[in-house]
C-alpha cells in the first residue's frame, strides 16, 4: 500500500531484510528451504513491507505438458471445486471457468524454440488493476501481494482490462462447493495471491513451486525479494532474468529467466 | 415463530440433557448451540456469550479486515473458527452445513430476521482449513521452494 518505489537492491531494506529473514532456514545449495515446522506459528502482527514476496520462474527447466504447478494451485485453492453450469458449452467454460495460473507455450517462429512458462498475477509494485478499482477492493498488501477484498469488489471487472498478463478470473456462477481457506462466489473477481494463507501461518512457500520442485523440475523459486540471502535473491543473482512487459515500468515481483 | 419457539424449547432441553448452559427456557442463552456441534462440550464462545449474541458481527467484521489486509489468521473470532466450532453433525458424524435450516447460523437469524450473504462464498462446513499445523506436519517430507539447482546458465 506504499507507493514510494521498492527498488530491489535498496541498502537500508537489504539490511532490514537480512535482519528480519533471521528466523528463515538458513539457505545452502541442497538445505531444505521449509521453514521448520516446529516454528510454523500464525502469524499476530500485521504484515510489513520488510518482505517482498516473489517467484522466479526458470522456464529452461518448465516442462512441455507438464501441469504440475496448474493443479497444485487449483486444488490449493478450491478452483478444481468449480463445476460446469449445467448446459453450458464446453469451450466457453474452458474460457470462463477462473484459474490462477496459466501454462503459456511461446514459440520462436524463425528458429522453432519452444518456451513453457507459467503465468500468473505478476504481482506489480505499481499494480494497473489497483490504479483502477473504483472501490479499492484491488489492493496491494504491505508485503507486495497483489489482491482482491471481495467483501468489496462489486465485480465491475475493470481490473480484468487493466491487466496486461491476463491474470485475473471472474467468477460467473454461484459456487456450491469450497474449501474454508478459499471462499468463493458470484460476482468477484480474483487472481493469485501467493498462497498467503501459508504464509501467514509461518510456511514460506507456494503451492506452485512445492509441487514443481516435487515433480524435480525446480523451475519455480519462491521467496522474499527482499532477503539477500534467501533462495529467491541468491538464485537472482546467479541467472539473468527479466519481467515481462518490463517496458510497462510494473516492477513485477514475478521474474522469468530463459525469454 | 410457533414452529421456532418449538425448536428453541427442544434445543434448550437437549441443551440441558447435555448440562449446557443452564437456562430451561427457550431463547435462553447459549440454547441455539446445536447439542452435537463441538461447542456443546464447551462452557463458553470465544468471547462471553451474552457479549457474543450483541455483537458477534463487530467481531467477524473487524477480524475479516485483520485477515485480509493484515494477513493475521487463526484468530478466535474468525468465520472459520465460528463453523469449526459451531457447526452441528449428523447421525453418520458428517458436518451439516452451518446456514442450513435449523442449524446454528440460520435458527436464530431467521428468528431475528436477519439477512447474510456471507456463506454465498464461505464454506458452510469446515473443510481445507487454512495451514496449520496438522497440514504443515503432513507436508513436512516436501522441501518447498525449490532448492538452488544449477541455473540455465550455469549448465
Ligand atoms: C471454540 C468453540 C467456539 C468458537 C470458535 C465460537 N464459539 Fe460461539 N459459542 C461457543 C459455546 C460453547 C457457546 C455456548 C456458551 C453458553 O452456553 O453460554 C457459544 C455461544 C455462541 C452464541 C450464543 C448462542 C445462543 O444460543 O445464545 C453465539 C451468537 C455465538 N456463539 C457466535 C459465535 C460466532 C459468531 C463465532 C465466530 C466468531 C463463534 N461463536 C465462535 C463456542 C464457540
Ligand atoms: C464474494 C465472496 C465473499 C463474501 C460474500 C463474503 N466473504 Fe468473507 N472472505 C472472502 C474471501 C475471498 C476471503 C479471504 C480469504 C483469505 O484470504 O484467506 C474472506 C475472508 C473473510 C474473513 C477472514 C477469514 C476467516 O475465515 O476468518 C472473515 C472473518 C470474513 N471473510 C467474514 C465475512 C463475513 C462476515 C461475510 C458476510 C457479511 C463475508 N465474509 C462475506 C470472500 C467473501
Ligand atoms: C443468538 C442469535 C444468533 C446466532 C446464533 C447467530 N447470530 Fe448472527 N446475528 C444475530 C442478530 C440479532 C443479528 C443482527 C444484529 C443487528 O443488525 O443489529 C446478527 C447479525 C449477523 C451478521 C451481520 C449481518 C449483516 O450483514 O448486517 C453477521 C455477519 C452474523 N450475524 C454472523 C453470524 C454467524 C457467522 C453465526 C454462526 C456462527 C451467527 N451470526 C449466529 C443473532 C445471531
Amino acid at each position: 500500500m506504499n507507493h514510494e518505489n521498492e527498488s530491489m537492491n535498496q541498502g537500508r531494506r537489504d539490511f532490514l531484510g537480512a535482519a528480519a529473514g533471521v528466523s528463515a532456514a538458513a539457505v545452502a545449495p541442497g538445505v531444505f528451504l521449509h521453514t521448520p515446522v516446529a516454528n510454523a506459528a500464525a502469524r499476530t502482527d500485521p504484515v510489513t513491507d520488510l518482505h517482498r514476496w516473489g517467484l522466479l520462474v526458470d522456464t529452461s527447466k518448465c516442462a512441455d505438458g507438464c501441469t504440475a504447478c496448474v493443479d497444485a494451485c487449483d486444488s490449493e485453492n478450491g478452483l478444481n471445486l468449480q463445476s460446469k453450469p449445467h448446459g453450458q458449452d464446453e469451450l466457453k467454460w474452458e474460457n470462463q471457468r477462473a484459474v490462477w495460473i496459466r501454462k503459456v507455450k511461446l514459440q520462436d517462429n524463425l528458429t522453432g524454440h519452444v518456451t513453457n512458462l507459467p503465468l500468473m498475477c505478476q504481482h506489480c509494485e505499481h499494480p494497473p488493476c489497483v490504479d483502477v478499482c473504483p472501490t479499492g477492493a484491488s489492493f496491494k498488501r504491505a508485503d507486495g501481494i497483489v489482491m482482491v477484498d471481495r467483501h468489496t469488489c462489486i465485480g465491475c471487472r475493470y481490473c480484468m482490462m487493466a491487466c496486461p498478463y491476463k491474470a485475473r478470473s471472474f467468477i460467473h456462477e454461484q459456487v456450491d462447493h469450497k474449501l474454508t481457506r478459499a471462499p468463493r462466489g458470484k460476482g468477484c473477481v480474483e487472481s493469485c495471491n501467493l498462497c498467503a494463507h501459508r504464509l501467514d501461518s509461518g510456511d514460506i512457500s507456494t503451492a506452485c513451486a512445492e509441487a514443481c520442485s516435487a515433480e524435480g523440475h525446480q523451475a519455480l523459486i519462491f521467496g522474499d525479494l527482499k532477503d539477500p540471502m534467501g533462495p529467491l535473491r541468491q538464485a537472482l543473482a546467479k541467472t539473468p532474468s527479466r519481467q515481462i512487459r518490463q517496458d510497462l515500468g510494473l516492477n513485477t515481483g514475478v521474474r522469468y529467466a530463459g525469454i | 415463530m410457533a414452529t421456532i419457539m418449538t425448536k428453541g424449547v427442544l434445543l434448550a432441553l437437549l441443551a440441558a440433557v447435555l448440562g449446557v448452559g443452564s437456562a430451561a427456557y427457550a431463547e435462553g442463552v447459549g440454547d441455539f448451540v446445536l447439542p452435537s456441534s463441538k461447542a456443546a462440550s464447551l462452557e463458553n464462545c470465544v468471547e462471553p456469550t451474552e457479549y457474543m449474541r450483541r455483537n458477534h458481527f463487530e467481531l467477524i467484521r473487524h477480524q475479516r479486515d485483520e485477515t485480509v489486509y493484515g494477513g493475521i489468521r487463526g484468530d478466535s473470532h474468525g468465520l472459520s473458527g465460528c463453523v469449526s466450532c459451531h457447526v452441528g453433525y449428523d447421525d453418520t458424524g458428517a458436518p451439516i452445513e452451518i446456514d442450513a435450516e435449523g442449524q446454528f447460523c440460520r435458527s436464530c437469524h431467521a428468528y431475528a430476521s436477519v439477512e447474510m450473504n456471507c456463506f454465498d462464498c464461505h464454506a458452510t462446513v469446515p473443510r481445507g482449513e487454512a495451514w496449520n499445523h496438522e497440514v504443515a506436519a503432513a507436508h513436512a517430507h516436501l522441501t518447498g521452494s525449490a532448492p538452488i539447482g544449477p541455473t540455465a546458465a550455469e549448465r
